[in-house]
């Protein structure tokens, strides 16, 4: 369903350890929201300055008040302060839900629910619905230390299992959630991974899943100033089923992506065989030729589906 | 009685002078899920080139002072899947449709103009200037009355007679006005004013600049005092010019601000970053401005500023 802008009242703003919640009645967002979808708000009032939307993944909507929408975020400059800030009853301009969300499977699957620091706030709306469906739901939730974990006790009581790592062992294992995942997939049975991680975890964790044949739903966050796929500001190379890779905008084109099709290490870059690259016709004509000069990963992932997700839609 | 919005683009009528300037609109759809695009005046394409261009490498963007750097490197689909794809889709909504294009060479803008007078539908032509000139060692088109010149008499020459031209020119020179005199003579129609500003922001974290790319184009409320002194300038230097005001229009005010300055529309690029819906609100805001100070055609008050008589005391204004 098309997304929506609103004039939508503060219910409550709240410090979730490291973080905030912020909670806004929205009911137009949240009867239009499926999990993996964000929203943008406008940040300082009606005389701003800072005239880039801030994009955050939609942690949770319920019914009371018509409807609710709360994100999750973390102070990191002028505009978040501003957001911390605010105060019940106090207006705030939000727009969405916004771009691609997860896709579920068909049938009763093994899913894996992989989140790093506050990226874990759209996982638990997720394992909602996959419970649902008759999926089993296993978390892995990771973070520098344990004031930065989201979720954990929502993981424990809503997942089968779930598995917490710190870096600095303040919270479950010590290292990273990548050095667990492959004893988490094969203790779970793992069928899907969904993960919500910065974009070298998200890498790592579609490298490791790949050598289960596991399909990976990733969501990335990148830094967008629209949230709509009107500024070009949040694009990142992604390979096509037809092995084209092109610069797909997140906003539009995701957050959510099917891991083994983002070019993971090429992110932050412009790969020299993404449609239209500087010498891009030339680059087609190579392709098109020997076949022996394409890409590093681009047309290995030319057509290949992976088992687990053939099949699945968007529910 | 609200006023009469009605604005003219060459021999076209448009309902109103709010138009989505190049490069914020997407390719029209985005824009759509927010906005009725056959309200708006008429939506600015953005930049079309010849091929299908990735652009620059992340980051892109940065947030300055009321404005917004980017250097996004004209990324767009190509003049093939525009033609396919973009432009018959903002058509079918009831669209008046503005092409931009941009080119790396002076034939290659003649090529898109000549693709562009077989398309049905087109309104009018914007030619993005600000482009840089891949025979010219990467120096922008616009920085030059000569090669600024060259682009609009070339573009003239291969577009359809009935296709009014306007040149989008870059703020970033000495002399607004002889840029201006150099595109008219070579046959624009009318101009846009302004495109971004040149600047580079640093992070002083990474001690590094914030954009990939380096240099970006600062736009938003930040230049507009910029843009309100070019339109301002060429205005009185070519009062029968049209002239599409853009840069940093945010609110129906700031719309009637350049309008006064004489423009006679105005082009909202920025605000639609920071509010989906900034084209339709702007509208409403300025027919609330008209009616607040008693005008009934918008056309009334383009340029009026450059008039003897003020309307009330002078000097309060920064004290609200």
């Amino acid at each position: 369903m098309a997304p929506i802008q609103v004039r939508a009242t503060v219910l409550t703003v709240r410090r979730v350890d490291a973080y905030h919640a912020l909670t806004l009645v929205a009911p137009a967002i949240a009867a239009r929201f499926r999990p993996g979808q964000f929203i943008t708000v406008a940040v300082g009032g009606p005389q701003t300055s800072m005239l880039a939307r801030r994009a955050f993944a939609v942690h949770d909507v319920r019914p009371d008040h018509g409807g609710t929408v709360e994100f999750v975020f973390e102070v990191l400059g002028p505009g978040t302060r501003w957001l911390a800030g605010l105060r019940a009853r106090e207006a705030l301009d939000a727009a969405g839900p916004l771009g691609r969300p997860f896709s579920l499977p068909k049938d009763p699957s093994s899913c894996l629910l992989l989140g790093v620091g506050y990226g874990s706030a759209p996982l638990f709306a997720l394992a909602a619905r996959l419970r649902e469906r008759g999926c089993r739901v296993d978390f892995l939730l990771g973070a520098p230390s344990a004031d930065r974990v989201f979720g954990a006790l929502t993981a424990r009581r809503s997942g089968r299992s779930a598995t917490v790592t710190t870096c600095d062992g303040s919270f479950g294992a010590r290292g990273a959630v990548t050095d667990l995942l492959e004893q988490v997939i094969r203790e779970a049975r793992t069928e899907v991974v969904y993960a919500s991680a910065p974009v070298p975890v998200l890498g790592e964790v579609t490298a490791l899943a790949g050598k289960y044949d596991i399909p990976v739903q990733a969501s990335v966050d990148l830094a967008m100033a629209c949230g709509i796929g009107v500024c070009m500001g949040c694009v990142l190379p992604v390979a096509g089923t037809d092995g084209i890779t092109r610069m797909l905008r997140s906003c539009v084109d995701g957050p959510v992506f099917r891991g083994d099709l983002v070019r993971w290490d090429d992110v932050g870059t412009i790969p020299f065989d993404a449609l239209g690259a500087p010498g891009w016709p030339r680059a087609k004509g190579a392709q098109g030729g020997s076949g022996g000069t394409g890409p590093p990963g681009g047309n290995s992932l030319a057509g290949v589906v992976p088992p687990g997700l053939a099949g699945h839609h968007a529910g | 009685m609200p006023a009469d919005m009605r604005a003219r683009l060459g021999q076209l009528e448009l309902p109103n002078p709010v138009l989505a300037a190049a490069g914020c609109a997407g390719a029209g759809r985005e824009l759509a899920r927010f906005v009725d695009v056959a309200r708006v005046g008429a939506v600015i394409s953005k930049s079309i080139m010849t091929e299908p261009r990735t652009g620059n490498p992340a980051p892109r963007l940065a947030e300055t002072p009321s404005g917004l750097l980017n250097s996004a490197g004209l990324p767009g689909p190509g003049i093939d899947a525009f033609l396919q794809r973009d432009l018959p889709w903002l058509l079918s909504r009831g669209a008046r449709v503005v092409v931009s294009i941009a080119g790396q060479t002076t034939p290659e803008y003649a090529a898109l103009a000549s693709r562009l007078s077989d398309a049905a539908g087109v309104s009018a032509v914007e030619i993005n200037l600000s482009c840089p000139n891949a025979e010219d060692a990467g120096r922008v088109f616009g920085v030059d009355p000569e090669t600024a010149s060259a682009v609009v008499a070339a573009v003239r020459g291969s577009l359809r007679h009935d296709l009014p031209v306007f040149a989008k020119l870059s703020p970033d020179v000495t002399d607004i006005v002889a840029m201006a005199a150099a595109c008219v003579s070579a046959g624009a129609d009318g101009l846009s004013l302004v495109n971004v500003m040149l600047g580079v922001a640093i992070d002083p974290a990474r001690q590094r600049p914030a954009l990939a790319g380096t240099y970006g184009g600062l736009s938003g409320p930040a230049i507009r005092p910029v843009a309100v002194r070019c339109v301002w300038q060429v205005a009185e230097a070519f009062p029968d010019v049209p002239i599409i005001g853009t840069g940093g229009v945010v609110t129906g005010r700031d719309a009637l601000e350049l309008l006064l300055a004489g423009a006679s529309m105005i082009g909202i690029g920025t605000a639609i970053v920071h509010d989906p819906s900034a084209c339709s609100r702007v509208l409403r805001e300025l027919e609330e401005e008209l009616t607040a100070i008693g005008v009934d055609r918008v056309a009334d008050v383009i340029g009026q500023a450059h008039g003897a008589h003020s309307r009330g005391p002078r000097g309060l204004a920064w004290r609200a």
